[in-house]
């Protein structure tokens, strides 16, 4: 199908597999197919432009959406009564509560007239979350076909391998079909594919090419590598609008973005600030590390007296027990000044932070005793903040 | 399907198909006693049901039962077959109710009752309690497959030939004639050999001869032994290999150093940290500072790595631990590892070369 070809890139073999397996629409197809790869392989899209542009009936469902078997159920069946009845009419909400019942109600919405002689196909997006609910639900959709006695076929779509799924009596096996994950050139097609159109073709894939040369050899994910792309373009184009380069000066177009691609890997690949933040950094050209992180790093801001509890407890954490006196005469007389009520609050809301965690049992009530888990490097980031340093008092370090 | 024919040749039987009542029962849809009753009332179309709606408590449900199938004896009431799938299921079920009364009910003087259990289960027996043998009958029959390889081309053939009822009569002998050769052809022989020795399961040949079929097409019409060795192929293909496959540079890099870690300390349990330090080991060596990549930026391709069920916390996640430093195993094992490695694309040699020695080179 030529137009399915342009729509879907680079999956011809598995779109020939999977229309193969469906047949005609009377046939019937067999009964569950699993298919797996990584994330971003396109399994979903394929699966859904597919079905979309055969136009067969099928209904969608995520597997994290519904997390239990009656949320799962329901929709089901309440997605197969739109479809049946796709004239128009509000159709009441069905509920269902067990499996036994779905199954009888499915048999008498499957014997509408719109939905007699076609296959119906149900897709369960994110599979593995299935194991998790109650254990009839994967074998008995593994055989639905078999259990309802109609033409049904049932797709599970997800990142785990069919060992792992496989419940331990025994089940109908389902044919299983492998995505594999996209070639560096399978990838760079993709990518350029949409390229602006205010600039050449040629161009944006030079840009992929470099972004694929820095941030290949860590991730793969097509979802992941879109959005770098498509934040970064920006700033790799600037020189082309500022006029200090054309479109094709690559030596000077990869000096410029190439420090900025390193950052980016730092930071927004992390996650560690959002692409807002990331898009005024571009604008203003300001150094990232002095934007404000979105991880716990910048973002607690503790008041002065528990940073010095933390920096107390770290350090009681780590260093053994006997070099306390050497370290510590100096500094104890600037905790002790605080109220012990007040210390108390404060160690409370380190332990709400995740900061100390509580070790030991919770009948201690005399001297519940904390553990400290906050990395060295965040530590150091505190101590920096109220001027002290802290590598002169570990032990570690001496 | 035994069961279905058996049915069906039953039911050919004029005085059969008009007295005989079938309750069909699925340990999988009917997942408790409760359920179960439900759906035997609904399916008799005893008088507490309404259309589809079953009224009443599970107590009464089950009295009202009982009684009905009481009260008759063998000489005036309907005989009920009962057929129960996935068997096994139901003996699982709260002090096995159900299967009590229907076989108290059998083996008593009333209703004539006719109870058929569909297990895979051999040991299907030791699930029941005491009280549940006494009253079963001790019927088995083990459906085994027992033929042997002759016998295992000679379904092949049956199941791939066309029937003679297909409309396009031509087309039935060209194919039927293409399969006679394709069982003649020694390199197909060899591939069915190779399935039978793995499993004489009839299912599994079928998905063989499924794969084999998706590729014929109007301009492939006749199934090819080439199409069966990549059926062949495709069927023992290692999924988890496949996994790793798409893993990125810096995904395999942790792998490695995480097998070096299983070879040096035997299998224990790792954490981050661990595999961390074992990968600036590789990284510090002159040539390889192009890996030199951020803490975090390693932790999140650890992190991947987790999401894909490859490695394993031991423990469920605590708060009492960090991330770093909570303990996992690695569900892969040398001889997958190093295959995969094999196959995968563009793996730069310096990768490829720690993999095999651990030991530092300068």
């Amino acid at each position: 199908m030529p137009h399915l070809e342009n729509v879907v890139l680079c999956r011809e073999s598995q779109v020939s597999i999977l229309q193969s397996l469906f047949g005609e629409r009377h046939h019937f197809s067999f009964p569950s197919i699993f298919i797996y790869g990584h994330t971003a392989s396109g399994k979903t899209y394929v699966t859904q432009t597919l079905l979309k542009t055969l136009e067969l009936p099928h209904v969608f469902m995520n597997c994290v959406e519904c997390f239990t078997s009656r949320l799962l159920l329901e929709q089901i069946l309440n997605k197969l009564n739109h479809l049946r009845s796709s004239e128009g009419g509000c159709s009441t909400h069905i509920t269902c509560e067990t499996f036994n019942d779905f199954v009888r109600l499915f048999k008498q919405i499957t014997k509408a007239e719109s939905l007699k002689d076609q296959t119906v196909y149900i897709v369960l997006d994110k599979a593995e979350y299935l194991r998790d609910m109650e254990a009839n639900l994967l074998p008995g959709f593994l055989r639905l076909q078999e259990l309802t006695d109609r033409n049904v076929t049932v797709l599970f779509l997800s990142e785990i391998v069919w060992e792992k799924f496989r419940p331990n009596t025994g089940c109908f096996e389902p044919f299983v079909l492998y995505f594999p994950d996209y070639s560096i050139g399978n990838l760079q097609k993709i990518l350029s594919h949409d390229h602006p159109p205010e600039y050449s073709a040629d161009f944006y894939a030079a840009y992929i090419n470099i972004l694929l040369g820095v941030f290949y050899t860590v991730c793969r994910d097509l979802k992941e590598l879109r959005h770098l792309a498509v934040l970064n373009f920006p700033k790799y184009c600037e020189p082309v609008v500022k006029g200090e380069a054309n479109e094709r000066d690559t030596r000077k177009l990869w000096r410029n973005i190439e420090p900025h691609l390193k950052r980016a890997m730092q930071t927004v690949y992390l996650r560690e600030i959002s692409s807002s933040q990331w898009e005024k950094v571009q604008k203003d050209d300001t150094d990232p590390a002095q934007l404000k992180g979105l991880s716990a790093y910048t973002h607690v801001e503790l008041p002065y007296y528990s940073k010095f509890i933390l920096i107390a407890a770290y350090l009681a954490s780590y260093n053994p027990a006997r070099t306390d006196k050497r370290f510590f005469l100096k500094h104890h007389g600037k905790i002790k000044k605080t109220s012990f009520l007040k210390k108390h609050e404060k160690i409370t809301s380190l332990v709400t932070l995740q900061l100390l965690t509580l070790v030991g049992h919770d009948d201690q009530l005399d001297g519940p005793k904390y553990k400290c888990t906050v990395s060295l490097d965040f530590i150091r980031a505190i101590a920096r903040t109220v001027n002290f340093d802290i590598i002169k008092y570990l032990y570690d370090f001496l | 399907m035994l069961i279905n024919h058996a049915l069906k040749e039953l039911m050919e039987v004029e005085e059969v198909s008009e007295n005989v009542l079938q309750v069909h029962l699925n340990g999988l849809l009917q997942i408790n006693d409760k359920i179960a009753l439900k759906e035997i009332t609904r399916q008799l179309n005893l008088e507490n049901v309404v259309g589809d709606k079953v009224f009443g408590s599970f107590a009464e449900n089950l009295s009202f039962l009982l009684e009905a199938l009481k009260r008759g004896d063998r000489s005036s009431s309907c005989p009920v077959i009962f057929i129960l799938d996935e068997f096994d299921l139901f003996a699982h079920h709260k002090n096995q109710t159900l299967l009590y009364n229907l076989f108290d009910i059998s083996q008593s003087a009333q209703t004539p009752l006719a109870v058929i259990g569909l297990t895979c289960r051999l040991d299907i027996l030791e699930l029941l309690e005491k009280r549940v043998k006494s009253r079963f009958s001790h019927r088995q029959i083990h459906l085994m497959n027992s033929f042997g390889f002759p016998q295992y081309l000679k379904i092949f053939k049956e199941q791939l030939s066309l029937p003679a009822e297909f409309p396009d009569k031509i087309f039935t002998e060209k194919w039927n004639e293409n399969v006679q050769c394709l069982t003649e052809d020694r390199s197909v022989r060899e591939v069915l050999q190779k399935h039978f020795n793995v499993s004489k399961n009839l299912r599994s040949l079928h998905m063989l001869l499924m794969l084999a079929l998706n590729r014929v097409t109007t301009s492939h019409p006749f199934v090819t032994a080439a199409d069966l060795m990549e059926a062949n192929q495709l069927c023992s293909m290692d999924s988890k290999a496949n996994i790793v496959h798409g893993l990125s540079v810096l995904e395999i890099c942790l792998i490695i150093a995480m097998k070096h870690l299983n070879d040096i300390y035997e299998e224990e349990p790792f954490n981050f940290q661990m595999v961390y330090n074992e990968f600036q080991k590789f990284v510090q060596r002159k040539a390889h500072s192009v890996y030199n990549f951020e803490k975090p930026v390693v932790m999140k391709a650890f992190e991947h790595l987790q999401q894909l069920e490859l490695i394993r916390p031991m423990e469920r996640t605590s708060v009492n631990t960090q991330r770093e430093y909570q303990l996992m195993k690695l569900l892969l094992d040398n001889t997958q590892i190093m295959n995969a490695l094999q196959k995968y694309p563009n793996c730069p040699t310096d990768v490829r070369q720690w993999a095999t020695s651990s030991l530092s080179w300068l």
